[in-house]
């Protein structure tokens, strides 16, 4: 048996029939969203404590893992209240549609070579596509809440999906150009060498791009504290806001697997099942995403632009320029010794670049 | 630093952060753990000396919330006898006045400040209860010869931090 016998393909029809295959893969999709769910949920709380030097939940259950099941129960028993003068129907869709498409993005996930709900054609632009869904509940939520806040909110989401959406796929493009396919399972078959050493940049963009799509802190800022109660939630209470709860972790979950997927790897590694590896890249990144959210704070709404569309669009494009070149001049495949010079490209044009951007007014230097 | 403005701050954050998880949670644990109080804390609870107390009765007068129930006797050479010296804890909103009041300094607060019980009535302090004992020591508030007796003020971070 050789040490890589995981790698073998599954068929595409794996466990028996269409019927089953889809039954199969939905059930495990949504448990396997739920448990992790949780799992992240403990792991956030753990980890931000652990990087604030105090212990998180450390009471309900061994080491505090019951935590997230006790706050669930708590949360479901608590009073559902709808605002006056709120838009019934869509106050109660809102946290429905802000849910589903962390699910449905992971029906193009491989799991294990082959190993998808679906192994679309265009599986990545399937992503992008079903991944901005979740904005539109946002602005339903904060459309219906009748709230002066949830408005502000709603705005904000459509101003940062417009602002992230770009360098986000500018940043998907380089590894499209790397595999020449848009199908997820490909695009994780053909990396050799995670794409991380070959697109150092574009991974950097797409993991600002996602935390901002989370909206995870630094980039939480239509649900910022300090300026709008809890931005378009405000209004929401008991399951709804659980659910609401649930959307951001699940869309965390189904970011992390794309981006593992795309740059780590995905279920590629040895000794480990691929399932395995998968998860596991996942925790990494979603660490990093909770690293970055117990360090930074929260940036303003117009520095958060003037990043974004002045900052990563154009390193985006220079990034795809770059990849593009070497993939013109190497076709069949990029020279690991490349991954140097990847590596000292990105850092020198993160510097040059940042000293380009101007904010607002331009800078103020001060001492 | 000359790299300020190129992300090098966000980078030396995210050093600091990481730093911090390998370092000791700074939470105290509380039921398991405690910190070491300061000797010179004033608790919420009274402490009632017997052989100090003339059975005046000064300290009743004093409770704002008549709180303090007190029951005197003829005892030998004619003076008072405290047949009852009782308390409502669930009551008293721990100002103090009746040990400030006290003119025989039979009356201190306590150093405790865990008075929780499950009944109410557990809560009522009688003779036994109120009385000076090793787990009732009388703090120095409004005391200031006690004060004087005590260890100098102690800054809870430099000292011993936990104790199971």
């Amino acid at each position: 048996m050789p040490w890589n016998w995981f790698d073998r393909p599954l068929p595409a029809d794996w466990p028996g029939g269409y019927w089953w295959h889809l039954l199969v893969f939905a059930v495990f999709i949504v448990g396997l969203t739920l448990t992790m769910v949780m799992i992240f949920i403990y792991l956030e709380r753990r980890g931000v404590a652990r990087f604030q030097i105090r212990p998180g939940p450390n009471r309900c259950g061994p080491f505090g893992i019951m935590q997230p099941m006790a706050d669930a129960i708590k949360v479901l028993f608590k009073e559902d209240i709808v605002p006056d003068k709120a838009d019934g129907v869509l106050h109660w869709l809102a946290p429905v549609v802000a849910f589903f498409p962390a699910l449905l993005i992971l029906a193009v996930v491989p799991f294990h070579n082959g190993a998808a709900l679906v192994d679309l054609d265009i599986g990545i632009l399937y992503v992008i596509a079903v991944s901005s869904i979740s904005t539109l509940g946002v602005v339903m939520a904060g459309w219906s809440s009748n709230n002066k806040y949830s408005l502000i909110a709603a705005i904000r989401a459509i101003a940062q999906t417009v602002s992230y959406e770009l360098p986000m796929v500018l940043s998907i493009i380089g590894v499209i150009v790397l595999t020449g396919s848009l199908s997820l399972n490909d695009i994780v078959a053909r990396q050799s060498v995670p794409f991380i050493f070959f697109q150092p940049l574009g991974f950097l963009i797409f993991l600002i791009g996602l935390m901002a799509e989370m909206n995870r802190s630094p980039f939480d800022l239509m649900e910022a504290e300090s300026e709008i109660v809890a931005g378009f939630h405000t209004e929401y209470s008991s399951m709804k806001q659980a659910l609401f709860y649930l959307a951001e972790y699940a869309h965390a979950f189904g970011g992390a697997a794309i981006i593992s997927t795309l740059f780590l790897g995905g279920w590629k590694g040895p000794i480990l099942p691929p399932l395995v590896w998968l998860l596991l890249k996942t925790v990494l990144v979603f660490a990093i995403m909770f690293w970055a959210r117990a360090t930074l704070p929260r940036v303003r709404i117009d520095q958060f632009m003037g990043f974004l569309w002045k900052g990563l669009l154009p390193l985006a494009l220079i990034n795809l320029f770059f990849t593009a070149a070497e993939v013109l001049v190497w076709p069949d495949g990029l020279p690991l010794a490349l991954i140097p010079i990847n590596f000292v490209a990105a850092g020198f044009l993160i510097v040059v670049w940042s000293g380009l951007i101007k904010f607002g007014g331009g800078r103020v230097a001060v001492q | 630093m000359p790299f300020n403005r190129y992300g090098a701050g966000i980078a030396r954050g995210m050093l600091m952060t990481l730093k911090h998880v390998f370092r000791q949670p700074i939470t105290t644990q509380y039921p398991e753990w405690r910190l070491n109080n300061s000797k010179r804390i004033r608790g919420f609870e009274l402490v009632w000396v017997p052989v100090k107390c003339t059975g005046c009765t000064t300290c009743a007068k004093a409770c704002p919330q008549g709180n303090i129930e007190i029951v005197t006797s003829r005892g030998e050479d004619n003076s008072y006898a405290v047949d009852k010296f009782e308390v409502d804890i669930g009551r008293c909103k721990s100002c103090g006045l009746c040990v400030e009041s006290c003119p025989f300094e039979a009356l201190f607060m306590s150093r405790n400040y865990e008075l929780a019980q499950y009944q109410r009535r557990k809560l009522v302090q009688g003779k036994e209860e109120v009385r000076m004992s090793d787990k009732k020591q009388p703090s120095a508030y409004c005391k200031p010869w006690l004060e004087a007796s005590m260890p100098a003020q102690s800054l809870l971070v430099n000292g011993e931090r936990r104790g199971r």
